[in-house]
């Protein structure tokens, strides 16, 4: 670790605070359907959509109502990815001539993206036409990021008032969060992305004779705008199969910092928007500062293992200046890949800059359990805010007693029907990844798709599953994803993680915005203070990570205890 | 007006309580928790259903084993421990439960098997026949005499008499129960110890307040509370958690090899669920209502008590629980050229005769701060007693005549002059809220005496208090609002309600609660049974009316109002131990994991042995040293949960601050010690 590591980590995260800032008032306001500076340009689209969608922004919708919206939205967006990826050899922007895609894999895909997971079984360049990109992936990583921000919305909505019926209109805060945020904030990102070296075309791939005389097929495409979403709707689905470390993807140190930067303004932002639109602004700031926490410490574990590099490699002599440089590349250093590494996979994510089965086992071990503690830290955009406000609920009815008084949350009080929706939401992780895990380390056509034996190729298997239910989409690699079985359990893991976790979600925020807003006074828990912060983190790490304990045991820990004994598998 | 004869009963009863672990208490609780080990009422409880389900699997694995001739120590030894874990936490509940036992046996003997004079016309009370007291209808009308037993809860129509109210309240002074106003409330199996009443039935039998209290402290009808029920959803939620966990763990396993027994899964699964608070969960619940119980406080459900610590807003009847309730005297005021001394001499003579607690007042006022012993009353004392018309009393001995009285009254009859300075003096006493009296001796007025109605000592301590824990007190009077504000601010509320009528009293209730707030307020007349029944929690008094105690949802035995303030301390304590165990409990786990994961994967992976962080023996003795910290630590927490978890009305931050350290910070530590002093006397005893 070196003083210039520590001096770039600290500086894009105080970027990425700074801009938080005013993006978290911006999107209150527009969260509340007031007037921006883009309305005058994009006001006239909005009304359009809403004619032509029949739909009356001002017209609120109950937990129900909203909750059915957003599935109808997401299964009808599945069902047209999936008809296009299956057909893309039928429809045009296809100048590679790619075939359809195979059910299996079509399957994982278009779940995939509707989840916001971003999970690529498929390698960009080599199965996926322009449109399939353009139309398929690249529309969604807008609309499941919507999806995501407007869910947080709706939850946000809850702690607003005392007695309300509804959490906001789903099709209004789509729309809105589309044209008034994503779109805007994308379009000038890609430009910035071009700028910075990403092609942008429609052309074929460009051929070329290397200096050795051989001949390259060099994919090019479409990648600076959809880069420019993928990292700021936390989608994380590459253009390229090895994401931005392909150097068209991420060409420079200085990209790799826009993109970590991109990746958590969101989410970070959301927690500034959550404490305006609830009236307490150090709310929002206390939860701000929980995921930041828990950022730096991530980025500081993943620095501190790979710059320590292999203890087997250092054995033989290599240079230990560098660290462990497998799965790396020089442009960025092993700062940026810390930092990028910790922030895509607390921020459900997904795209990476690095292979993390390249990684020291311990360094492995962070983002997996990064990924494992509930994708809040900061979590997808929206995923993120409304997760971490389920684990605050839990943290304040646990040690919330203690202050003599039913729990409460911003003067909402938290009681039997909270909690039971809370703790559904909270199973679904540990179900959806311990589950598939197991039984695919027991099955035959599963465990052969692992590369390694051993501790490592546990840490396989356990990484996919946490980064699928998670909603991540990071691949650890050394797993040969596009099998019938994998592909059709992770879908099944990705959906679980957004809808199974996000319908108790909407049920107890509606059931939160229907009860009265008790006042505040000296008796009520204090939960904008640093006290409840650490509380806060207390029970993320507790509720969400110890039942992963002997998973990681079985995997990275014992990989790395064998690995300091000079074992390997 | 609230009775109030019997201020300190609840002092004198918390006194009594017996020691934390009696052994006969102890002894019966033995069998009672064994009887609780039934696994058909047990379900209640999901955590030690499931603790009692995986003891039922180890004890077979253990049998199956001896019987195949294998190693059977092991397992036996985890299934004896898992046993006592649930033994350990059917324990807690059955000594709970005990504590309220002895005083529903003493409630028992004051059911009366009596027979009862049924009337069988209303209007002649000659005319009855004898009937079963359990045989007796709602509307019945009843003649009790003197030495008869009440024989079941009822309303007074007709009558005047004393009874003994012992047998329920404890305090042995008999009070008067009358037809009318705020005093016709009977209850079954006291004892009408003079004269005779007429009572009208107004609870069916097995239903009176005998039997609801009965049933109340042997914990029989027991609901779960609201937050018991989110506490228990909690604590089930966790338990499938960590259940997937370790079933997974199977599938996880084998991918090396070597999956680790069922055993061995058994015993990491029951240290991981939340076996301490799911163990002593009810036993904190019945021991909250005990508390209630032993401080003469009945309620109806353990809904109101967890309400009390929910409370935001007491509303405060001023007499009786603010003041005193009568007027005493509170300064001597001389007119110019006479001195405080001749004055206080004057008022003595005048007050001599007068029986009045504001008389007695004056006496001992006089006594205090002059050193004037009131003599006994002259036979030759002439005494001129207070009327209604004359408003003046006295007395004339050897030849002079002392008086006191209203002002106006007493310088008209007398003839007097009002010297100015004392007419502002007492215009000053009347604007701070007092009365003025004056005093003449033979025709001259000598000065004023300020009658007050005394804010009660602490009073304005225990506000100041209820105001850091963030519950706003507003005092409730029929004075006009001068003297409301003069004694709102003497005692220190945070608001009053001056010249209040029942209804201003509910409405400022359902004002309050539409802010979301909840309300807690005691009464005793007819008139405040609405707002009783409105309040979130409605302390009625024992001596108030039926309709009164039947609109609240607690009954004070001793009808001290005051009590209030010590109901939300005890609601309070209740949550805050549920919560205290709770964090504890969950933070156990942290230590858990340490001792059993490297012991459960050291054979697949000896370099995990780094991860045994306690340097326990050996893998049996880790494993075994979890599983037995996991069932004493129930023990070893009973005496906490019953006496519950000090509490100071510090504010909620400070409260959080401290016991998120002592129970967060404790639960995470505690274990590893714990742990490895158990593994050190399994391994010192040669046992693993």
């Amino acid at each position: 670790m070196t003083l210039l590591g520590w001096a770039t980590i600290l500086l894009i995260l105080a970027l990425i605070v700074g801009s938080a800032v005013p993006l978290g008032g911006y999107m209150a306001r527009v969260a509340a359907g007031e007037r921006t500076l883009l309305h005058p340009m994009l006001g006239p689209l909005e009304r359009g959509l809403y004619a032509a969608g029949g739909i009356d922004p001002a017209q609120g919708q109950g937990w129900r109502g909203y909750a059915l919206a957003m599935l109808a939205f997401n299964a009808a967006g599945f069902a047209l990815l999936y008809a296009i990826l299956r057909c893309q050899d039928l429809l045009p922007l296809n100048p590679q001539g790619f075939a359809g895609m195979a059910p299996y894999l079509a399957f994982n895909t278009a779940i995939s993206f509707v989840t916001n997971t971003n999970w690529q079984a498929y390698g960009g360049e080599a199965a996926a036409s322009y449109l399939s990109q353009m139309a398929g992936f690249t529309v969604h990583n807008f609309v499941s990021a919507a999806t995501g921000i407007a869910l947080a919305l709706a939850v946000t909505r809850a702690f607003a008032g005392g007695g309300l019926k509804q959490l906001g209109n789903f099709w209004a805060d789509l729309t809105r969060i589309t044209l008034y945020l994503l779109v805007p904030l994308a379009v000038v990102l890609g430009l910035v992305f071009v700028a910075l070296g990403m092609p942008q075309t429609l052309g074929d791939y460009v051929t070329a004779t290397t200096l050795e005389g051989g001949m390259q097929i060099i994919p090019l495409g479409p990648v600076a705008f959809q880069v420019a979403i993928k990292h700021l709707g936390t989608n994380g689905g590459g253009f390229f199969g090895v994401n931005s470390l392909h150097p068209f993807e991420g060409p420079s140190a200085l990209a790799t910092a826009v993109q970590i930067w991109a990746q958590n303004l969101i989410p970070f932002a959301l927690c500034l928007s959550f404490g305006a639109m609830v009236g307490n602004r150090r709310q929002g700031w206390v939860l701000l500062a929980v995921m930041l926490g828990f950022v730096l410490a991530g980025t500081a574990a993943v620095y501190a293992a790979e710059a320590a590099g292999n203890p087997l490699h250092l054995a033989m002599g290599v240079d230990a200046a560098q660290g462990n440089m497998e799965g790396k590349d020089l442009r960025f250093g092993q700062a940026l890949v810390a930092l990028f590494t910790a922030t895509t996979t607390g921020a459900s994510c997904g795209a990476v800059n690095a292979m993390f089965d390249s990684f020291t086992p311990l360094g492995g071990l962070v983002p997996l359990f990064l990924i494992q503690l509930g994708e809040v830290l900061p979590g997808g955009v929206g995923s993120g805010l409304y997760g971490m406000v389920v684990f605050a609920l839990l943290a304040v009815f646990v040690a919330g007693l203690m202050v003599g008084r039913t729990p409460e949350f911003l003067g909402k009080k938290v009681q039997a029907r909270e909690v039971k929706l809370a703790m559904l939401a909270v199973l679904v992780l540990p179900a959806a990844i311990l589950g598939f895990t197991a039984v695919s380390m027991v099955l035959e056509p599963a465990v052969a798709s692992l590369a390694n034996a051993g501790p490592h190729g546990l840490s396989e298997m356990l990484y996919a599953f946490s980064s699928a239910a998670g909603n991540n989409g990071s691949a650890f690699g050394g797993l040969t994803a596009d099998t019938p079985w994998l592909n059709t359990t992770l879908g099944i893991a990705m959906m679980l993680g957004r809808f199974a976790y996000v319908v108790p979600v909407l049920a107890l925020a509606g059931s939160l915005a229907a009860k009265p807003r008790v006042p505040e006074s000296a008796g009520t828990f204090p939960t904008d203070g640093a006290l409840f912060a650490g509380l806060l983190a207390g029970v993320i790490l507790i509720l969400g990570g110890l039942q992963f304990m002997p998973a990681l045991a079985l995997g990275p820990l014992a990989d790395h205890f064998t690995l300091l004994a000079g074992k390997t598998f | 007006m609230l009775d109030h004869t019997m201020p300190h009963q609840g002092e004198a009863r918390r006194a009594i309580v017996p020691a934390l672990f009696d052994p006969a208490l102890l002894a019966r609780a033995v069998p009672e928790a064994l009887r609780k080990l039934n696994p058909l009422t047990l379900v209640r409880n999901p955590v030690i259903f499931t603790t009692e389900v995986v003891s039922a699997l180890v004890t077979a694995l253990a049998v199956q084993a001896a019987l195949a001739g294998a190693a059977w120590g092991f397992p036996a030894a985890i299934a004896a421990w898992l046993w006592l874990t649930v033994l350990f936490a059917t324990f807690a509940e059955a000594v709970a439960e005990g504590r309220g036992r002895a005083r529903a046996e003493s409630l028992r003997r004051a059911r009366t098997e009596a027979q009862a004079k049924l009337l069988l016309r209303a209007d002649d009370r000659t005319q009855h026949q004898p009937r079963a007291a359990t045989a007796l209808r709602v509307g019945d009308l009843v003649l009790v005499e003197a030495g008869d037993l009440v024989p079941s809860d009822g309303e007074v129509v007709e009558g005047i008499a004393s009874v003994n109210e012992a047998a329920v309240t404890g305090e042995s002074a008999p009070v008067m129960r009358e037809s009318g106003g705020d005093r016709s409330a009977v209850t079954g199996g006291t004892l009408v110890v003079s004269d005779w009443l007429v009572v009208r039935i107004t609870a069916a039998p097995g239903s009176t307040f005998l039997d609801r209290m009965i049933a109340l402290v042997e914990g029989a009808t027991r609901q779960k509370t609201p937050n018991e029920i989110a506490l228990d959803i909690l604590l089930a939620g966790m338990t499938i958690i960590f259940l997937v966990a370790v079933v997974t763990l199977v599938g996880l396993a084998s991918w090396n090899g070597q999956p680790p027994s069922v055993t061995v899964l058994a015993a990491l699964l029951i240290t991981l669920i939340p076996t301490t608070i799911g163990g002593l969960l009810s036993a904190i619940g019945i021991a909250g209502m005990d508390r209630l119980v032993r401080f003469n406080v009945m309620a109806t459900s353990g809904r109101a008590v967890e309400a009390a610590g929910d409370v935001d807003v007491l509303l405060l009847d001023k007499t009786g629980t603010i003041t005193f309730g009568n007027r005493q005297c509170a300064g001597f005021f001389a007119a110019p050229g006479v001195t405080e001394a001749e004055l206080a001499e004057a008022a003595l003579f005048a007050s001599l005769a007068d029986e009045t607690p504001e008389g007695r007042s004056i006496l001992a006022f006089a006594r205090a701060r002059h050193g004037l012993a009131a003599p006994a009353l002259p036979p030759d004392a002439r005494v001129v007693p207070f009327t209604a018309q004359t408003r003046i009393s006295g007395l004339d001995l050897a030849g002079s005549r002392y008086r006191k009285g209203a002002v106006d009254s007493l310088v008209r009859a007398e003839d007097a002059t009002l010297p100015p300075e004392l007419a502002q003096a007492m215009e000053r006493i009347a604007r701070q809220g007092a009365t003025p009296l004056a005093v003449a001796k033979d025709g001259r007025i000598l000065g004023a005496i300020e009658l007050k109605d005394i804010v009660k000592p602490g009073i304005r301590d225990r506000f100041a208090a209820l105001r850091r824990m963030g519950i706003r007190t507003v005092m409730v009077t029929g004075d006009n609002r001068l003297t409301a504000a003069a004694i709102a601010a003497e005692a220190g509320v945070d608001d009053f309600l001056a010249e209040a009528t029942p209804e201003d009293k509910l409405r400022t209730i359902r004002a309050a609660q539409a802010e979301g707030r909840l309300v807690a307020m005691a009464g005793d007349g007819t008139n405040d049974a609405p707002a009783l029944a409105q309040a979130d929690v409605g302390l009625a008094m024992q001596t108030g009316t039926q309709a009164a105690r039947e609109a609240g949802n607690m009954v004070d035995l001793d009808s001290d109002p005051t009590k209030l303030i010590e109901v939300v301390e005890i609601g309070k304590q209740l949550l805050i131990t549920r919560g205290a165990l709770t964090t504890f409990s969950i933070a156990n786990d942290v230590a858990k994991y340490f001792a059993i994961l490297p012991a459960i994967f050291v054979t697949a992976y000896p370099e995990l042995q780094a991860l045994n962080v306690m340097r326990l023996a050996s893998p049996e003795s880790a494993i075994l040293s979890a599983v037995i910290f996991n069932a004493l630590i129930i023990v070893a927490l009973v005496p906490l949960a019953l006496r519950g978890v000090g509490y100071a009305p510090v504010g909620a931050a400070a409260l959080l601050r401290r016991n998120l350290l002592v129970y967060g910070g404790g639960g995470l530590v505690a274990p590893f010690i714990g742990i490895k002093l158990i593994d050190l006397i399994l391994s010192l005893t040669g046992v693993y």
